[in-house]
């Protein structure tokens, strides 16, 4: 590298440097941003959260209620992903370039996905809860939908990983379509595959919080309505269960996940 | 073709019913299977502990495809301009910018802790368990918690937003130091460089364009967040206009456009990104 | 009696790139016949002519008396059921059991249901194991096929196209990934295959030394072309250098 480059170089950094700290000075402005304030607050609000998200031994009284609620919402995320899953495989066998019966059967699913996944949840539980109203199908729907994108998306690259030769091989055995995605396609990507799914019914379980605060369902219900009338050590306890539960199935899905990959 | 009459027994394996088996029944497979029959039974389960109040599922399904067709085809602005929605959009984008960008700097400094190669193992260990435990507190109960505590405005939300930015980053980061070539580091140690000068000389600049990367697909993940945390914990931006029309106007109409707003800005995003992701991580499936 | 007529075969990708150009020739039931030719010259497309893994453009393939291009999906099954193929890379399904990628050999006698399914008869699995007695590596049947070397790999690949009671078998550089202990064993088994089995072989070479030593019959080709046809023993320096191009004369004595 001679010297201009070198100078060039160094001239693209600053200059990249420049742009971000704009950007980051634009956003500051638009939002109302004050680095200053908000630097000061975190010690404010650590304070806050020491001193009154505890978990007291009256509110563990509502533990019955939380861990009811707590398990509709691990329900309704291991429901969503699976059957999203099963949609997603037939997208993503119509999708990828390995498998696909056509360029346009392709190109549908594809768009589905995208469709799908770029529309964020909130708007899919927004949407859905006009006419399905306040109940677990509302969140679950919502989850579905959304998984449904981003599995696709996900299961595509692994069928494409397959390696494409075993495909070449069966077809020259005589083998139908549907041998070659069963026998050569799916037994190389199903361990890919299902660790993507333990990682989206971990994301569901944090999602399904949200999606239950704006549905009025599951865990995320008793947590809006405990916040909104400010009984912390009900909330504080909320919390826990969901760090609780969440860290579990991490847990449970490393351990799977080092065993099959 | 001559043929041995008989199997040889002793590397034959059969089934309780005597027919061949052709399976390894190796532990991968039983795990394979056991996990896909669990999901299965819990999800038939999770119809049963479902709570269906107020629900009529044909109505609700006509009424869905109804809403979708109003939404998606005859999209207005009712309730405000076009200004103020790109306004409210650059809110929504500018909540994401702060929250990726301040996640980015504070995870650079926890990843050059959590990577093996350059830290102490106990230092990365409790940087691990740290960030794992903060993973597992939802986005918005970070927001939400922040919003009593500091009150209720963009600071609440950036800041609440920080935490899971900084949790993803921090894994992304430090797994990019620890497949920094080894030679790199030992040279400048060799040289009787300080940890710093490593950092600075050796880390970073072999590190730069994979930690760019990174950032910008987090970025990509924050601008929905910010559009959620609009909706679920006021903090203003199109999130909050949607909620709005939605939950307060029943505008499908304007829930339709802001939908597309958000559309739009999500797939050019992910059009980016997934360039990033093929030109410097082109065969990694990231699992964050 | 002739198994496989090959008249005026010609393949273009895109159009216009001239793979195969007007390719000739006739095999016997149980021949023994070698396909050399410089890396591009058109081996694979060749071969893969034949069992119409790709599209023919224009002139006739003709096996059993049967014309290949013309087929439908459900004459193609058939064709490629008569038809076994062993490739460079083995091809097997890596996280599969051996005697599973075995046992894929039989799919193309398969309704879609039986093979989604996995079901193979008794009769089926025993032959698979005689099979793998025959090519040495029973010992490995429940291994799963990534764990072999790529000699072992390549006699599960053998394997599951012999399972397929084909007439004819291709292979396609069936050494060119192996060392020259392996690749003497697999050549030694085809070799048997043919004579013992009867099954006419056609096989994709890219070492003259190997070719000469055991087809009866060499089909050397040259940009798509068949530049020399005959027995083995015809195939003298002047023909290879033909073949490869004066260049590479030096390439091939050493």
């Amino acid at each position: 590298m001679n010297e201009k480059q070198m100078r060039k170089n160094r001239w693209q950094t600053t200059f990249f440097f420049i742009v971000i700290i704009i950007i980051t000075y634009l956003s500051a402005a638009i939002t109302n941003f004050h680095f200053i304030d908000s630097v000061k607050t975190i010690p404010k609000a650590f304070e806050w959260i020491l001193s009154n998200l505890i978990v007291s031994m009256e509110s563990l009284e509502k533990l019955p209620q939380i861990l009811d609620k707590l398990g509709e919402t691990v329900f309704m995320s291991i429901a969503a992903t699976t059957l999203a899953a099963v949609v997603s495989l037939f997208l993503a066998i119509m999708g990828s370039k390995t498998t696909k019966v056509n360029n346009f059967f392709s190109a549908i699913a594809r768009l589905i996905a995208s469709f799908s996944r770029n529309i964020p949840v909130v708007a899919w539980s927004l949407i859905l809860l006009i006419s399905f109203g306040q109940n677990s199908l509302t969140g679950f729907l919502a989850l579905f939908v959304g998984t449904v994108g981003f599995l696709t998306r996900a299961f595509i690259e692994s069928v494409d990983e397959a390696n494409q030769s075993s495909v070449e091989a069966l077809t020259a055995t005589g083998a139908t379509y549907f041998h070659m995605i069963s026998k050569a396609v799916l037994p190389q990507s199903l361990p890919q595959m299902l660790s993507w799914i333990l990682f989206m019914i971990e994301t569901n379980i944090r999602s399904a919080t949200l999606v239950g605060i704006l549905t009025g369902t599951g865990i995320g219900y008793m947590f809006d309505l405990y916040y909104k009338t400010m009984n912390y050590n009900l909330v504080a306890l909320i919390t826990l269960t969901i760090i609780i539960t969440v860290i579990l199935i991490e847990l449970a899905s490393n351990k799977i996940r080092r065993v099959i990959l | 073709m001559e043929m041995a009459k008989e199997l040889n027994t002793a590397l034959v394996k059969r089934k309780k019913n005597g027919k061949i088996n052709i399976k390894s029944g190796n532990k991968i497979d039983k795990v394979v299977n056991w996990t896909i029959w669990i999901l299965g039974i819990l999800t038939i389960l999770a119809f049963f502990f479902f709570d269906y109040t107020g629900l009529n599922l044909e109505r609700a399904i006509t009424g869905t495809f109804h809403n979708l067709k109003v939404m998606f085809l005859e999209p207005t602005l009712n309730h405000f301009s076009w200004g103020e929605a790109f306004y409210q959009v650059g809110i929504t984008l500018g909540l994401g910018v702060l929250a990726t960008i301040l996640g980015a700097i504070i995870a650079f400094f926890l990843a050059l802790m959590a990577a093996e190669n350059l830290s102490k193992p106990w230092l990365s260990r409790s940087v691990r368990v740290v960030v794992a435990l903060i993973r597992a507190v939802p986005t918005v109960l970070w927001v939400l918690i922040f919003a009593i505590a500091a009150g209720l405005g963009s600071e609440a939300a950036v800041l609440g937003m920080l935490f899971h930015s900084v949790a993803y980053l921090v894994k992304a980061f430090s797994e990019s130091f620890e497949e920094i070539d080894p030679g790199i580091i030992e040279a400048l140690r060799a040289t009787g460089s300080k940890w710093w000068h490593i950092v600075v000389k050796g880390v970073l600049p072999s590190t730069f364009t994979y930690l760019l990367s990174w950032t910008f697909l987090r970025f990509e993940i924050n601008f929905s967040v910010a559009v959620a945390m609009g909706a679920a914990a006021g903090a203003g931006g199109i999130g909050f206009e949607l909620f709005m029309a939605s939950g307060f106007y029943f505008d499908l109409r304007e829930v339709g456009f802001i939908t597309y707003a958000i559309l739009i800005i999500a797939i050019i995003l992910e059009l980016v990104s997934t360039r990033l992701k093929n030109r410097y991580f082109p065969s990694s499936a990231q699992t964050v | 009696m002739s198994l496989l007529n090959v008249e005026g075969l010609s393949k273009f990708y895109d159009g216009e790139t001239k793979v195969l150009n007007d390719i000739n020739f006739e095999i016997k039931s149980g021949e023994f016949v070698s396909v050399i030719g410089p890396s591009g010259a058109g081996k694979s497309t060749l071969l893969r002519c034949i069992n119409r893994l790709v599209d023919i453009n224009e002139g006739k393939v003709l096996f059993d008396g049967l014309d290949v291009a013309s087929m439908k999906k459900k004459e193609l099954r058939k064709l490629r059921t008569n038809i076994g193929m062993i490739f460079q890379h083995y091809n097997l399904v890596p996280r599969l059991t051996v005697i599973e990628n075995v046992l894929h050999g039989r799919f193309g006698y398969k309704s879609t249901l039986q093979g989604v399914l996995g079901m193979f008869t008794e009769k089926e699995k025993e032959q698979a194991f005689h099979l793998l007695e025959k090519l040495g590596i029973a010992e490995h049947a429940y291994k799963r096929c990534d764990q072999l070397s790529g000699g072992q790999q390549q006699r599960v690949g053998i394997c599951r196209a012999l399972i397929q009671e084909p007439k004819l078998i291709l292979c396609d550089e069936p050494i060119a990934s192996l060392d020259p202990n392996s690749s003497k064993v697999i050549m030694d088994y085809l070799q048997s295959i043919s004579s013992e089995m009867g099954i006419t072989c056609i096989v994709n070479l890219h070492q003259v030394e190997v070719a000469k030593e055991y087809a009866s019959r060499i089909i050397g080709l040259r940009k798509g072309e068949v530049v020399f046809d005959g027995a083995s023993q015809f195939l003298y320096n002047e023909q290879i250098e033909n073949i490869y191009g004066i260049e590479s004369r030096e390439l091939i004595t050493v």
